[in-house]
């Protein structure tokens, strides 16, 4: 048990000296950023004199080092900093924001393995088969299809050709009212409250967006589980209860998948995290209020707060997300170690 | 293999042929490839119209004889538009690997060869890169250098430096005590030379393929960072803007402004990633699968 708990210290140990470094790229980023803040707070009939204020109010007079120590001070208080262009806090910007972009993601990660798990089984079952290769096609067309561009033309497919879709604004259409906010996430929300109406509404303004995701990210899950279902069909244990004369679908799913299973959850927080990235461009697409259109009209209004906590938000996010995965793996796997290599 | 011969080119040739044939996905990426590179070269010759010129009484016009791939709202035709932009999204992509190939070249094998705390600090910098997610990155740090198409490339290099880092590397660390690398060294070579000449060329097979599927995430970045206003500006022909002003008229029924630029985005990155995977079951075949 001691070795264990050894283990799963370091890898947090680790994770510390990334999150300082991703805490320093976040800031000198939006130090980076083009346009003077300054200006924007002073607002429209600003002078020189006021500007200058502003200026020393925000503490932008100082040296980049004191500004950095008064933003890690600010940062462990849990202050963003000051929105622009929405005018509030980043943090409840962020915080009410959040959910959305979850809630697509999550919806998107569980379609991608409903789909990809299946197929990668199936392709490893007969590798080299027609089967495979035409597996193998499917996933690399869908990985290849640029987010932006599968969004639209499933927006032209099934809202402007069939009509079966919602108009493709946001997270519910205006004839529903909002669920009231519990957790944030409108389906659990609608479902809690015992809103069924709402929840269907809200149901269909989520799939085409997360199917739009959910065909991105299906190459890699399938791919692994392909790799994974090989390697586990192929050991001793797999041969040992062929011999034994176990069912092959026993085999098949009791068996090997479940082995197969722990480098798939890991492969999905790598893919969590790009799915993340990706978000940005679909919620630009499908105008969904999540952190990533918000990212976007904060890039576009040089808002340096907002830029800052929403890059700093993702990185911390995915750290912690990883960290989560890596510990949860050793403890499931005691044979995983995360010494130095 | 009945062509195998003791020439080691030709048992080379005959070996990718093998491959080939028992993979013709592969043979097909390897076409669609030239096609593209046709196009970067020639395009601008071959176009029936000038990309940018435009022609307002011949605007949105659905595809035709005349216009294979239709009209854009300015009249432009988007078959030229779409053709000549393969030279820019290839550029973009092809300057970006070649220079995350070399950077992280140079820092993978100072760190697998030397190792120390070189080494540890390449890894909490590089581990520091991927806790990003690699599209916000490049979104953050071209909005912060600027909107340019050096800026893009400078930016899509960057988050890809990572996976070259690291798999240089693996590759030197595990042969910087192999028996050859000793021979070299005691036969009077330099530390340098035995590294750049004797184990980085080691490492060159993977990275091939690491270099293929590269090229096709490069591009979708690029593209996607202009779809979101950021890089390419219009009127420059490129895919990502095209999509993106496209889309604009999608909901109206004009769905060839997206649609033609967005497929052939498309078609490129598949090319790339087919002729990754083709690429490793040349230069791996223990990895075939």
């Amino acid at each position: 048990m001691s070795g264990r708990f050894k283990t799963i210290s370091l890898r947090i140990a680790q994770a510390i000296p990334v999150l300082f470094g991703v805490v320093v790229v976040s800031f000198i980023l939006t130090r980076a950023l083009p346009g003077d803040p300054a200006v924007y707070f002073a607002g429209a009939s600003a002078t020189e004199e006021s500007i200058a204020q502003v200026r020393e109010v925000l503490g932008l007079d100082k040296s980049l080092p004191q500004q950095f120590i008064i933003y890690v001070g600010d940062l462990l208080r849990g202050d963003l900093g000051q929105s622009i262009s929405t005018g509030q806090a980043v943090t409840d910007d962020l915080a009410r924001r959040l959910p959305a972009s979850l809630e697509l993601t999550l919806m998107a990660l569980f379609i991608s393995c409903s789909i990809a798990v299946p197929l990668g089984v199936m392709a490893a079952t007969k590798p080299g088969s027609l089967r495979d290769h035409m597996c193998r096609v499917i996933v690399t067309a869908g990985v290849s299809l640029p987010t932006f561009f599968t969004g639209i033309l499933l927006i032209y497919v099934f809202y402007y050709l069939l009509g079966i879709a919602p108009s493709p604004l946001g997270r519910l259409d205006f004839i529903y009212i909002e669920p009231d906010t519990i957790t944030g996430f409108y389906l659990i929300d609608a479902a809690i409250t015992g809103d069924w109406e709402t929840w269907f509404g809200a149901l269909k303004q989520l799939v085409l967006p997360a199917t739009t995701l959910a065909l991105f990210t299906m190459a890699p899950i399938a791919r692994m589980t392909r790799a994974a279902m090989l390697s586990a069909l192929s050991s001793d244990f797999v041969r040992t209860a062929r011999a034994a004369g176990l069912s092959s679908s026993k085999i098949l799913y009791g068996y090997a998948l479940h082995n197969a299973m722990l480098p798939v959850i890991t492969t999905l927080g790598m893919v969590f995290s790009f799915t993340l990235g990706a978000n940005v461009l679909v919620e630009k697409v499908f105008a969904w209020p999540g952190i990533g259109s918000y990212a976007i009209e904060a890039l576009v209004a040089s808002d340096y707060a907002a830029v800052q906590g929403f890059v700093l938000a993702m990185a911390i996010l995915f750290v912690l997300l990883n960290l989560c995965i890596d510990i949860a793996y050793s403890l499931i796997d005691p044979r995983i170690g995360f010494e130095e290599r | 293999m009945s062509m195998a011969s003791t020439n080691k080119s030709d048992s080379l040739i005959a070996h990718i042929f093998y491959v080939l044939r028992g993979n013709p996905i592969t043979a097909l990426a390897f076409i669609l490839l030239a096609s593209f590179i046709t196009c970067a070269l020639f395009g601008p010759l071959i176009v029936p119209y000038d990309p940018l010129a435009s022609n307002t009484s011949n605007a949105l016009m659905p595809p035709s004889v005349d216009h294979w791939f239709g009209t854009d709202n300015l009249g432009r035709d988007v078959f030229s538009r779409v053709i000549v932009a393969t030279r820019l999204d290839l550029l973009i992509s092809v300057s970006a690997v070649a220079l995350s190939f070399v950077i992280g070249s140079i820092l993978g094998s100072v760190a697998g060869y030397w190792g120390g705390w070189l080494d540890a600090i390449l890894n909490r910098l590089l581990d520091t890169i991927m806790a990003f997610p690699l599209f916000v990155l490049a979104m953050g740090i071209v909005a912060a250098l600027g909107n340019t198409i050096e800026n893009i490339v400078y930016a899509t290099a960057l988050i890809n430096i990572p996976f070259y880092a690291r798999l240089v590397r693996a590759e030197v660390n595990i042969r910087r005590d192999a028996g050859f690398a000793l021979a070299a060294k005691l036969s009077g070579n330099s530390d340098l030379r035995v590294l750049a000449v004797h184990i980085f060329p080691n490492a060159l097979p993977p990275m091939m393929v690491q270099i293929s599927l590269n090229l096709g995430w490069a591009i979708l970045n690029a593209a996607g960072l202009s779809f979101i206003g950021l890089g390419v500006r219009p009127p420059t022909p490129e895919w990502g803007i095209m999509v993106a002003e496209g889309a604009n008229f999608v909901i109206s029924g004009e769905w060839w402004l997206a649609l033609f630029p967005g497929l052939w985005l498309m078609l490129a990155v598949f090319t790339f990633n087919l002729l990754g995977d083709g690429l490793r079951d040349i230069v791996d075949p223990r990895k075939r699968t």
